[in-house]
């Protein structure tokens, strides 16, 4: 591995515009708050709904749809459900509150309000998913909009907004690429996809739940995918290459055509992991470097909120050949019309990803986000992107005990995965204490996934959102946190000394029998109460 | 209270800065001390002791005793540990002295940590290399005590180091405190083979294991509220190798790896030797041979041979597993029918170095060179690159 130490000179200039930004002090608020379940007693009211008058001859509601049991809620006033949740609010950090530079890979970017207004406007938000085409033509009419815009994007021939994002749009592509082997008789032979130790996780686990076996290729001196292992990994038997380009140490493999050449060289499709599209919106397609196939997170790179396992929203885009696979219904414009239909009667179709037709919340954010900015300000985006990124880059390199593994002295696009090794080794602190240290300021860093192939890892993606302000801040909270490291490391070690709560234990979240998701659960697995699974 | 042990090996790693070598026998570590070499051992073993005590007693809150006031230190006197203990400011309890007036020697380790352990303590840190790492070996026996070293040695091809004196005191800390789930794993004693020596051939030769403290990678902080626990890789490893071979006769390599597949496919296989196995879907696994030397492997002709990188060096052929000798690889059919065996982490942690070989026979070296898939879970495979 080749770690970059060269020193870096700065100008008086630049020394002078990057001044060092006075720290914050800040203090996260601890409620110590009990559990919704453990507030209210009995008989606490939060609305008191009045009876209807007789005199409207309002009906009753129908037996068949009355609960025989009223819901286990929790009993409280209204007051008591607002303050619950305005502390828990105060005990969070988010990209809403803080510099979110940290979530590496997770194109943390400002989600605009007002796409929240459009999303809140009962025109959407009134709508339900099973009302007749007819009725819904606005919305279909969005979406139809919003594929022809992400074809644009991707230079692919059909898109699908109903995977959920991440892993659900991996799986969708997998299943893709899984039945046009079999329609063309391939589907016993080719039972082996190709993917990166650096690629996102889900690309080998979604193609390993599909039923493939999975090769892994590891980066060569440089920090790019080993293309000798590619060539001795495709054959026969090769279905897919599953490649995210740059990968999440921000190095772009400009090779990426002669990826896809030796696969398709060898009967096999591309399919391309765009979750890292923030700092190429506008400057490459997947298309123009041969891809099959591609997907992107709305919640990442368009700007809708940050889903968590939540409501997530994808965009799978593929080539004309594929088109009859893409999960049904499809949104199709009649042109003699004008109208927008949903075409359910695709035989080889992969079938449903998602009920319905998506998460329609979202796909309308990610629309006006994309409206609101055009292909300039797309551009502009991720240009904007990537210098933040070689800002932050060119300021955390100073930092003492940082190294940036691979491609010495080039920049990246989007974000770095860093290293703490030099301070791991002078110090004995671990990535994992630095992090934890600068809640103490305010903010946070994710490490790495696993393996952790660059030791120590840190991976910081500072999207178009943030200022040079921000970003000189962010630097000079690790920097005073490195000092520390140095001088005393006990107060980093035994960090975070201003948060809500202190360490957690990961192996608890690890451990089936004590992870708790619900009320019920933790009951049962925590309280140590006997009571229904 | 909690006792921990500690023995250290003054003269190792006296001989690497004046390149000189190991230190094996007084000769070699006067001669070192002749030529200048100033002792590291001492300190590096302080150094793990400070990092322990500064994560073993962390004081939670102001009032609380110092740092490492509750450890007591199981010692040797002077330079044999006792020194150490002192430079670490820690408290200790000294049961061994070495007599006075003359060189201390591999003797005294043995009976320095014989004492100690007849003490009680909760783990036995040592500090010295892969001679010292034997002598520790020889001298626990059969007694079960957890054991790590301190790594001061210049050649250390053992696996029951830690990779700095820092990481050692960290270990140690978690092992006492049992957080993370902390387990045993059994790690390899390795020394360099002096017979082979003796013929002009560097190799090293495995003398058995001992129990060290595994500290899991550290689990990365959660992006998500979801979670799974992590998979159990060498259950995956071992269903992969028992679809790959179906009914045939497997050899296992030493390593620890090819022992937890080994383990998990039903079979008990020995420490430190090539062990052959007779596979059928659906049975049991049967032990054929235990132990096999070159000539007992190419009687039975095994048609799969599985090993895994060894002692942490990334080495996979010609250190440990000479039984496995290019006659051996042969005819078993050489690439096609030889499975590496590593988990993802194990693969990630050698930092892009590749895997090793040194089979003494450099036309076998050249063949199976370059990328060769290493399994590393049920239907996963890395392709990672192999070096001679």
């Amino acid at each position: 591995m080749t770690a970059s130490h060269a020193p870096v000179s700065v100008s008086p200039e630049e020394a002078r515009i990057a001044g060092k930004p006075r720290l914050r002090r800040f203090q996260q608020a601890s409620w110590d708050e009990k559990l919704i379940f453990e507030l209210g007693s009995p008989g606490e009211r939060g609305v008191l709904v009045p009876a209807a008058d007789p005199s409207l001859g309002m009906p009753a509601i129908p037996a068949a749809l009355r609960r025989a049991e009223p819901p286990a809620l929790p009993e409280m006033s209204q007051q008591q459900v607002l303050r619950h949740y305005l502390r828990l609010s105060q005990e969070n950090l988010g990209a809403d509150l803080n510099i979110d530079v940290g979530q590496g890979t997770c194109t943390m970017k400002y989600s605009p309000k007002v796409n929240d207004q459009f999303v809140r406007d009962p025109r959407i938000a009134a709508l339900h998913p099973l009302q007749d085409e007819d009725t819904v033509q606005g919305v279909l009419g969005i979406i139809h909009s919003l594929e022809q815009l992400l074809k644009e994007i991707s230079g692919m021939d059909r898109v699908s907004l109903q995977p959920g994002a991440g892993s659900a749009a991996i799986y969708t592509n997998v299943a893709m690429i899984r039945a046009y082997f079999a329609a063309r008789g391939e589907g016993e032979q080719r039972d082996e996809v190709i993917t990166t130790i650096f690629s996102h996780p889900s690309n080998a686990a979604c193609a390993k739940t599909a039923g493939f076996k999975v090769i892994t290729l590891h980066p060569d001196a440089d920090g790019y995918p080993d293309i000798e292992a590619l060539r001795a990994a495709v054959g026969p038997r090769t279905a897919a290459l599953l490649i995210t380009n740059p990968e999440d140490t921000g190095i772009y493999n400009p090779r990426i055509e002669e990826f896809v050449r030796i696969v398709h060289e060898a009967g096999g499709l591309c399919s391309y992991d765009q979750a890292n599209a923030n700092g190429i919106l506008g400057i490459t397609r997947a298309r123009d470097a041969g891809f099959d196939l591609c997907h992107f997170n709305l919640h990442k790179t368009f700007s809708t909120p940050h889903a968590c396992g939540g409501p997530a929203a994808g965009a799978c885009a593929v080539t004309e050949e594929l088109a009859p696979y893409l999960p049904r219904p499809t949104v199709e414009l009649d042109p003699e019309t004008g109208a927008y239909r949903l075409d359910d009667d695709r035989p080889e179709s992969v079938g449903k990803m998602r009920p319905f037709y998506g998460v329609v919340p979202n796909l309308v954010r990610a629309y006006a986000w994309i409206m609101s900015l055009g292909a300039e300000g797309l551009r502009a985006a991720a240009e904007t992107a990537v210098l933040n990124n070689n800002y932050l880059l060119h300021k955390v390199r100073q930092i003492p005990g940082v190294s940036v593994p691979y491609a010495a002295g080039r920049p990246r696009v989007e974000q770095v995965r860093y290293s703490w090794e030099k301070l791991h080794e002078d110090t004995g602190l671990h990535s994992e204490d630095i992090g934890l240290r600068a809640a103490d300021f305010g903010t946070h860093y994710w490490t790495s996934h696993h393996p952790y192939v660059v030791p120590e890892p840190m991976t910081l993606e500072p999207t178009e959102s943030y200022t040079r302000a921000d970003l000189d801040e962010y630097a000079a909270i690790l920097a005073e946190i490195a000092r520390e490291a140095y001088e005393d490391p006990e107060t980093v070690r035994t960090a975070p000394h201003r948060s809500t709560i202190h360490r957690v234990r990961p192996q608890a979240l690890d451990d089936p029998a004590t992870w708790a998701v619900s009320w019920r659960a933790y009951r049962r697995k925590v309280l140590g109460e006997a009571g229904r699974r | 209270m909690t006792r921990i042990g500690l023995v250290v090996n003054p003269v190792a790693g006296l001989g690497g800065r004046v390149g000189l070598g190991g230190t094996d026998g007084p000769d070699r570590a006067r001669a070192a001390l002749s030529l200048g070499a100033r002792p590291l051992a001492g300190a590096r073993a302080a150094a793990a002791l400070g990092e322990l005590a500064a994560r073993a007693g962390k004081p939670p809150r102001a009032g609380c005793p110092a740092p490492g006031s509750g450890l007591l230190v199981v010692t040797a006197a002077g330079p044999l540990g006792a020194d150490s203990v002192a430079a670490a400011g820690l408290a200790g309890q000294v049961v061994y002295a070495a007599g006075a007036g003359r060189d201390t020697s591999a003797e005294d380790t043995a009976a320095a940590v014989r004492a100690v352990v007849a003490e009680g303590v909760d783990l036995l840190l040592f500090a010295g290399g892969d001679g010292t790492a034997r002598d520790v070996l020889g001298a626990l026996g059969d007694v079960p005590c957890p054991v790590l070293g301190v790594p001061t040695g210049v050649k250390m091809h053992s696996a029951v180091f830690a990779v700095s004196p820092r990481a050692a005191g960290e270990v140690a800390a978690a092992w006492l405190a049992r957080t993370g789930n902390v387990r045993l794993r059994d790690a390899e004693v390795m020394d360099r083979d002096e017979d082979a020596l003796g013929e002009g051939r560097v190799t090293s030769r495995l003398f058995g294991w001992l129990p060290v403290p595994d500290v899991p990678v550290r689990v990365q902080q959660r992006k998500t509220g979801s979670t799974a626990t992590a998979p159990d890789a060498v259950g995956g490893i071992a269903a992969e190798v028992a679809e790959r071979v179906g009914a045939g006769l497997l050899a296992l390599g030493p390593g620890s790896t090819t022992r937890a597949v080994a383990a998990s496919l039903g079979a008990d296989v020995s420490l430190t030797g090539v062990d052959v196995l007779a596979l059928r879907p659906g049975h049991p696994p049967r032990t054929v041979a235990r132990e096999a030397g070159e000539d007992a492997l190419l009687a039975l002709g095994p048609a799969w041979i599985a090993l895994s990188p060894i002692g942490g060096q990334g080495f996979l052929l010609g250190r440990g597993n000479q039984q496995i000798s290019p006659r051996v690889l042969r005819a078993a059919g050489g690439r096609e029918h030889l499975l590496v065996l590593c988990t993802e982490a194990k693969l990630a942690a050698l930092g892009g170095r590749p895997l090793l070989l040194d089979t003494g026979d450099d036309a076998l070296d050249a063949e199976l060179s370059g990328h060769l898939p290493v399994i590393t879970g049920r239907r996963r495979t890395s392709l990672y690159r192999l070096a001679g």
